[in-house]
C-alpha cells in the first residue's frame, strides 16, 4: 500500500485556558491524495479552522497543546520543528481565508503581497518575482494583469480580493491547499466563479486540497470526499455522492435537513438541528451529539457511556454512531429520505 | 494630490492667522475688557516717575488709544514688512518678520527667538530620535512577549516614566550624573557654545535622555497597545502562512501597520516642543525658546511672549501640516483618488 499524501493521525488540539481545557479537536484522522478534494464541514466550532491552521502549524506553540501526527509525504508535522515548517508554508502548502479583505496586508500593492511569497521560497531578482506575479493574476483571472499588480487590496472588489489571494497562495506551485471558507464573504454570483477557478487550478498543478466550510453546497460542487465535523471528533466520512445519496449519521441528516432547496414547497420549514454545538470544555460523554440526537434512545444509552468508534462501514464509508445499521437503514428510510 | 496639499498649506495660513489675531487679542484686547484703560497699558512702558499726561502720551505714541483692529493691523504689517517703534528719545526700526519690540530690554524680539531656536532645536530633535526608537523598540518587545518579565518590567518603568515631571527626574539625574558622578555637563551649560559635535551632545545627553524617557514612556504604551491588536490581524496570519521568518512578520507586516497612530502623536509632540521645551529648558538651564519665554512671563514682557506663542503655533501647525502630508505617504487607502 503506498502511503498516503496527506495523513492526519489522531490529531488532538487542546488549548488551556482559564475556564478549563478546550479540546477543540480530539482524535480526528483522515487521508487525502494528490489531485483530491476533502470538504470538511461542522458547524461552527466543530474544529475546521483549527485544523486547518494545525496543519499549517499556524497555532502559536504556547497556548495550544498538539498531539498526533501530521504527515505531509511522510514528513511529520507535528514533531517537526517551527522553523521547517515555516520553510513548507507557502511552498509545499498553502491557505486561502475567508475575507480576503483582512487577509491582505492594507499597506502593501497587491503585486508586492504576492511577490513575497514567491521571493521568500525562490531566490528571483525583483523583476523575475514581479512577472511571476503578474503571470498568476492573469492565470486567475484578473484583468490587466500588468497594471493591477500595482493596485492595493481596496482598490479590488471582493471577488478579485479572493482571486489574488489565490494568486498568491499558488505562487509556489503548493502540494496541499486548504481553502478555509474561501466563498462565504463573497456575492453569491461570485462564489461560482472562485469555486470554479479553484477546480481549475487544482487539475493544472494537481494538488491536494482541503475545502473546509459549513456550506453543503460549496462541497457537493468541489469535493470528492467529504468529512463531517462535530464537536472536534469525525462523525461521518465518505465519498460526496455517499454523504448526499446515502448519509448514514444522525448530525450529517440534521445538516442536510437544515439546508434550503429550491425543489421544496415554500411554505414547508427547514428543520434545524436541534440545541447549539457543544462546549468544548465539557464536552458531553459518549457520543458528543447525544444531547441533540433525536435517535439515542434507540440504542439502550450506550451513546451516553461510551465514545463510538469511527469505524468503516462498507466502501470507505466511516461513521462514528452507536446506532445499529437496521436502526439506522430503517430511521432513513422511513423518516429522513421522504423528507429531505 | 497637489490641489490637497495646496488646500490644506491655505488652512494652515488661515489658522496661524488667526491664532495670531486671538493670541494678541488676549494681551492687548483683553486686559481692556477687564477695565484696564490704555494708559493703564502704556504705564508698563514708562519710567516710575512719569507723570499722568506723560503716560497718555506714552499711550498715543504705543497706539494704545486706537482701536484693537488697527492695533492688529499694524503688528501683523509689522510681520510681513517690519515696522518703526518708538522709544521716546529714538525711533528703532524692527526688520521684518518683527514679531514685537521689547521695550524692557529695548530690542526687536524675533532676533532673540533665532538665537534661541537652535539650542530648542538641538534639545527637541535629539530627544526626538531617542524616545521614537527607544519607545517604539520597548513597545514592540512587550507586545510580542506579552506577560513576560520583560513586558511587566519595562510597562511599570513606562508607568513611572509617564508619570514623574521632569522637574524631578531631571533635577535627580544633573544631582547624580553631573553633581556627583560627574559623567555629564552640569545645568546651564550651552549647547551652541561648544566647539564641536561632541561637546554639543555632550552639554545635551542629560536633558536628552531625561525628556525621551518621559515620552518614550507613552510611545512604549502606545505602540505595544498598537502592536497587540495588530498582530491579532487576519493579514498577519496570511503572512505567517507565506512561511516569512517572524521577524519579518513582526516588522514588516505588524509595526508597519501599527506605525499610522504613532506618527501623528509624533508630528504633535515634537512641533509643541520645538515652541519651546519650557520645563526642560528651565530644568537644565538651558537657553532656549522655552527659558525664553518663562524669562518674558517672569518680567511681564508681553511682546516677547507673543512673538514666543506665535512661533509656538507656527511649529504645531506646521507639524500636523506635514503628518497629514505624511499620512497620504504612510497609509495608501488615505491618497485622494
Amino acid at each position: 500500500m503506498t502511503r498516503p499524501f496527506l495523513e492526519v493521525r489522531d490529531l488532538r488540539v487542546h488549548f488551556p485556558t482559564d475556564d478549563g481545557l478546550v479540546k477543540s479537536v480530539d482524535g480526528l484522522s483522515f487521508t487525502l491524495e494528490r489531485g483530491k478534494t476533502l470538504g470538511i464541514v461542522g458547524e461552527s466550532g466543530s474544529g475546521k479552522s483549527v485544523t486547518s491552521l494545525s496543519i499549517m502549524g499556524l497555532h502559536p506553540p504556547k497556548s495550544a497543546k498538539i498531539s498526533g501526527q501530521v504527515l505531509l509525504d511522510g514528513d511529520d508535522l507535528v514533531a517537526a520543528s517551527a522553523e521547517h515548517v515555516r520553510g513548507l508554508r507557502g511552498k509545499r502548502m498553502a491557505m486561502i481565508f475567508q475575507d480576503p479583505l483582512s487577509a491582505m496586508h492594507p499597506f502593501y500593492t497587491v503585486g508586492k503581497q504576492i511577490m513575497e511569497a514567491y521571493r521568500i521560497h525562490n531566490k528571483v531578482s525583483k523583476g523575475v518575482a514581479r512577472k511571476h506575479a503578474i503571470d498568476l493574476l492573469d492565470r486567475v483571472g484578473i484583468p490587466q494583469p500588468d497594471s493591477r499588480v500595482d493596485d492595493y487590496p481596496h482598490q479590488f472588489s471582493g471577488g478579485m480580493r479572493q482571486r489574488a489571494m489565490i494568486a498568491m497562495a499558488l505562487s509556489c506551485d503548493p502540494d496541499l491547499l486548504i481553502a478555509d471558507e474561501p466563498t462565504t464573504a463573497l456575492d453569491v454570483t461570485v462564489q461560482a466563479q472562485i469555486l470554479d477557478l479553484i477546480r481549475d487550478l487544482q487539475q493544472e498543478f494537481n494538488s491536494a486540497v482541503i475545502l473546509i466550510t459549513h456550506d453543503l453546497g460549496v462541497v457537493a460542487e468541489l469535493a470528492d470526499d467529504i468529512l463531517v465535523m462535530y464537536a472536534g471528533r469525525s462523525a461521518e466520512y465518505a465519498h460526496a455522492a455517499e454523504i448526499f445519496n446515502a448519509p448514514q449519521h444522525p448530525y450529517t441528516w440534521g445538516l442536510l435537513g437544515s439546508m434550503p432547496r429550491l425543489d421544496r414547497e415554500r411554505t414547508e420549514r427547514l428543520m434545524p438541528i436541534k440545541g447549539t454545538p457543544p462546549s468544548l470544555i465539557n464536552v458531553p460523554s459518549g457520543c458528543p451529539f447525544h444531547p441533540r440526537c433525536a435517535y439515542e434512545a434507540l440504542n439502550g444509552g450506550a451513546s451516553q457511556k461510551e465514545r463510538p468508534e469511527f469505524r468503516d462501514i462498507g466502501g470507505g464509508h466511516y461513521i462514528a454512531c452507536h446506532l445499529s445499521t437496521e436502526a439506522r437503514q430503517q430511521v432513513w428510510e422511513s423518516e429522513i429520505r421522504p423528507n429531505l | 494630490m497637489l490641489a490637497y496639499i495646496v488646500r490644506r498649506l491655505g488652512v494652515a495660513i488661515g489658522l496661524l492667522f488667526v491664532i495670531s489675531a486671538v493670541a494678541f487679542a488676549i494681551f492687548f484686547y483683553v486686559p481692556r475688557l477687564a477695565g484696564a484703560t490704555a494708559d493703564d497699558l502704556a504705564s508698563r512702558y514708562v519710567g516710575k516717575s512719569a507723570g499722568t499726561e506723560q503716560i497718555h502720551q506714552a499711550a498715543v505714541k504705543l497706539g494704545f488709544t486706537d482701536p484693537v483692529y488697527v492695533q492688529y493691523a499694524r503688528f501683523a504689517k509689522g510681520v510681513v514688512m517690519g515696522s518703526d517703534y518708538d522709544t521716546g528719545p529714538s525711533v528703532v526700526h524692527c526688520p521684518a518678520p518683527c514679531l514685537g519690540y521689547s521695550f524692557i530690554t529695548q530690542n526687536p524680539v524675533w532676533p532673540d527667538l533665532v538665537a534661541a531656536m537652535p539650542v530648542t532645536l538641538s534639545l527637541a530633535l535629539g530627544a526626538a530620535v531617542l524616545w521614537v526608537l527607544g519607545g517604539v523598540a520597548t513597545g514592540v518587545l512587550s507586545a510580542i512577549r506579552r506577560g513576560s518579565f520583560f513586558d511587566r518590567a519595562a510597562m511599570g518603568v513606562a508607568l513611572t516614566g509617564v508619570s514623574l515631571p521632569i522637574f524631578f527626574t531631571g533635577l535627580l539625574s544633573l544631582s547624580v550624573f553631573s553633581y556627583a558622578l560627574h559623567w555629564t555637563a552640569p545645568g546651564g551649560t550651552n549647547p551652541m557654545d561648544a566647539k564641536n559635535p561632541a561637546g554639543w551632545a555632550y552639554a545635551l545627553i542629560l536633558p536628552w535622555t531625561t525628556l525621551a524617557f518621559l515620552n518614550a514612556a507613552a510611545y512604549a504604551r502606545l505602540t505595544r497597545a498598537g502592536m497587540l491588536e495588530t498582530m491579532n490581524e487576519d493579514y498577519i496570519r496570511t503572512a505567517r502562512a507565506k512561511g516569512l521568518p517572524e521577524r519579518t512578520v513582526v516588522i514588516k507586516h505588524g509595526l508597519r501597520a501599527s506605525l499610522t497612530p504613532i506618527l501623528t502623536i509624533f508630528g504633535l509632540d515634537l512641533g509643541l516642543l520645538l515652541g519651546g521645551a519650557i520645563l526642560t529648558e528651565s530644568t537644565f538651564s538651558l537657553p532656549g525658546i522655552g527659558r525664553y519665554a518663562v524669562i518674558a512671563i517672569n518680567n511681564n514682557d508681553l511682546p516677547k511672549v507673543l512673538g514666543v506663542t506665535i512661533v509656538g503655533a507656527f511649529f504645531i501647525v506646521t507639524a500636523s501640516l506635514i503628518v497629514d502630508l505624511l499620512y497620504a505617504v504612510v497609509d495608501p487607502r488615505v491618497r485622494i483618488k
